[in-house]
């Protein structure tokens, strides 16, 4: 009943008038974003982590999670009308929803993608309720190796299951936790990389480094190779659902959540995997197998809602332990440094009114996004012909009017396109941003984790390994290192399909679905 | 069944990069070595300063400032040397796609350069304008690289944008930019 009761005084803070604006902004701000070509949800919160340097904690998170469900939407709007998504996890949506939308049924594609992610919160959200105070109580004395141990966690996951070549994703991560080094050391005020800047030896901030990879580099990277003529949107109604329809989703709405939460709570890779997983199984149990890669109204239910669901399990990480599964928590996680709050099993106990509120206002926004985005589809539907000229000249000046607000310097501006043309680069070759990104956030608290731990075992390296919970997660951490060579001794399929990179978490769970085709 | 149960075979994910067949050079079918180059003088860099590093007095505890370093370092000098390995071997990292991208053409080197241009720049003018004037500019200018013409529409919409933003961070949010002259006569 703790919960209950902390989640009451939660709406009491969700729903002064204040908060709710908050809420308001951020799904409204996200969905917009999240439709915009050419945005995600992680370079959204990125530009606007400048507002939180005007902003209450909690008037901020409450709007970064807005803008996180938000663009969930926004972005299968723009998969199911364009066909061209940007966010890996609106993959999905397209293969069903795009269809739909080419013979006439974009309004009920929509209406399914707007429940789906309505019900995929709803369910997320409440087991996030249940889970994450459990969590937080079990987590709640780790001390500096298990703090360690996660993060090598975060730093192993991002960098070998995500992407499709590990040494790439290790050389992300080590871009990052090079730039991480920079600045003075924390424990002894030793100079590190600062090569006698005074600039310098205050390090690069985290937000110069989120909106130059994500912002910067992602402008820079579609101004080489910018399409001359952008595809056109199919045009769409108010979107509906009719009795059959409804008969053929609610069990694909009931059972993305199932999917989808246990996903997003573990670092492989946020929504890609699950809403790829939850279109098989919703393909399998169809009894309309005919329709399927001709429009299959499931296949846009079941991960639209799977997807919400793992965005919620992300939370649970993101909050009982600070570990950042996707992106849009490891620009989350640099807001909460930027406020001085270490997400992490302490965060219940130290600020309940922030994580209360945030977690409240999360049912306030999906009731939101749910109440606004069908009346407003056709509208966001505009939105996906605005010119792309102004779309990226808008990105640019917002990552610079961010970089400026760090410390009104011009030098941040020029580190910021330096960064930018190293974003540039790594998407020319291939290398994941987001190790980079987590590198930076998490590098140096883990090395201070590191030498705390090491300081108390007096330099013995069993120091590391002395507690339960480290040596369960280093356990974890060697099982996903040694996936590979477990994959090539269990038996397996041979062809990976279009558009998902072949992942160990996706082939481990889909090998035996596959069989009973 | 060798085919399993994949979805619809239209193209949804990331487009393979057009790398042509007829490569007009090895060094350009292997320009990604560049990275793994880049790589390694990041590693010596690192573990240089690490290395030259004067620690005696300041040293608390077992690890010093010294350790993380050396084995970022280290782990750079791998990484570029596996990178090698790999694209020598053949291994390609896949250009990112996406909605706005089109792989099928060569990078526009010219607007990307052009664009760092006019931010550079403009970046350079914000203590002497203010930055209504300065982002003003970034704005269309970076519109301009882009491929806007429209000489009516742009500079409206970028002093609209700017000097909304600037209201926005400097009186709503409490975040200090310079005004310059221009908001001086405002």
């Amino acid at each position: 009943m703790n919960a209950l009761n902390s989640l009451l005084d939660g709406f009491g803070t969700a729903l002064t008038p204040l908060n709710l604006l908050w809420a308001a902004v951020g799904v409204l701000l996200g969905t917009a974003i999240g439709v915009l070509p050419g945005i995600g949800p992680a370079m959204a919160v990125a530009l606007l982590l400048p507002v939180t340097y005007g902003l209450d904690p909690t008037g901020a998170f409450i709007m970064f999670a807005g803008i996180y469900y938000g663009a969930m939407f926004g972005g299968s709007t723009t998969s199911i009308l364009l066909n061209t998504p940007g966010e890996s996890a609106a993959v999905v949506a397209a293969m069903e929803g795009n269809p739909m939308a080419k013979s006439g049924r974009g309004a009920q594609a929509l209406a399914a993608a707007a429940v789906g992610h309505f019900a995929g919160g709803m369910v997320g959200t409440l087991l996030l309720v249940a889970l994450a105070p459990t969590v937080a109580d079990l987590a709640v004395d780790i001390g500096a190796p298990d703090y360690f141990a996660i993060m090598v966690l975060a730093f192993i996951a991002v960098t070998s299951v995500l992407g499709s070549s590990r040494i790439r994703g290790l050389a992300s991560l080590l871009i990052g936790l090079t730039i991480g080094l920079i600045g003075l050391d924390q424990m002894t005020g030793q100079q590190r990389l600062t090569f006698g800047s005074l600039h310098l030896a205050d390090g690069v901030d985290v937000v110069i480094v989120a909106v130059g990879l994500f912002a910067i580099g992602e402008a820079l990277w579609v101004a080489a190779h910018l399409r001359r003529r952008p595809p056109e949107p199919i045009p769409v109604g108010r979107p509906w659902l009719g009795r059959a329809d409804l008969r053929r989703t609610w069990k694909s709405w009931a059972r993305g959540p199932l999917i989808g939460f246990p996903f997003g709570a573990i670092p492989a890779g946020g929504a890609e995997i699950p809403t790829f997983l939850s279109y098989v199984t919703e393909k399998r149990l169809s009894k309309h197998k005919d329709e399927w890669g001709k429009g299959a109204i499931e296949g846009v239910a079941g991960p639209e809602s799977a997807a919400s669901a793992s965005a919620a399990g992300t939370l649970v990480s993101m909050l009982t332990l600070g570990l950042p599964t996707t992106a849009v928590a490891a620009v989350m996680l640099a807001a909460f440094q930027q406020y001085g709050i270490q997400p992490g099993p302490l965060l219940f106990e130290r600020e309940p009114d922030l994580v209360w509120g945030l977690i409240a206002s999360l049912f306030v926004g999906m009731v939101l996004l749910l109440a606004l985005n069908l009346p407003l589809a056709p509208l966001w539907a505009k939105l996906l012909r605005v010119p792309r000229p102004y779309l990226y000249a808008g990105i640019m000046f917002f990552a610079a009017v961010g970089a400026y607000a760090v410390g009104g310097e011009v030098i941040d501006l020029v580190l910021l396109l330096v960064i930018g043309l190293i974003g540039f680069g790594m998407r020319r070759y291939g290398l994941p941003v987001l190790p980079a990104v987590i590198g930076v956030i998490l590098g140096p608290a883990a090395e201070q984790q590191l030498r705390r731990a090491l300081q108390i075992s007096d330099g013995s390296v069993t120091g590391l390994v002395n507690t339960p919970f480290s040596v369960t997660v280093y356990a974890v951490v060697v099982l996903l290192l040694a996936w590979p060579l477990l994959r090539r001794a269990l038996p397996h399929r041979t062809a990976t399909p279009a558009g998902t990179p072949e992942t160990a978490g996706e082939s481990e769970s889909r090998t035996p679905s596959d069989r009973g085709v | 069944m060798t085919t399993p149960s994949t979805p619809a075979p239209e193209q949804t994910g990331p487009v393979p990069p057009a790398t042509p067949r007829t490569a007009r050079s090895w060094l350009r079918d292997h320009s990604e070595l560049g990275v793994g180059a880049l790589l390694l003088a990041l590693g010596v860099l690192v573990l240089t300063d690490a290395l030259t590093m004067d620690v005696d007095i300041t040293q608390r505890g077992p690890v010093g400032p010294k350790t993380v370093p050396v084995v970022v370092g280290i782990g750079l000098l791998l990484v570029a040397t596996l990178l090698a390995v790999d694209v020598l071997r053949g291994g390609r990292g896949q250009a990112e796609a996406g909605e706005d991208v089109d792989l099928g053409e060569p990078a526009d080197w010219r607007t990307v350069l052009l664009l760092s241009g006019v931010f550079l720049g403009s970046a350079v003018l914000i203590e002497p304008l203010g930055f209504p004037a300065a982002g003003a500019l970034l704005f269309w200018g970076a519109a301009y690289t882009l491929g806007s013409r429209r000489v009516d529409r742009d500079p409206l919409i970028a002093a609209v944008l700017s000097l909304a933003a600037y209201a926005l961070f400097d009186k709503l949010l409490g975040v200090p930019l310079p005004g310059g002259p221009l908001m001086g006569v405002l």
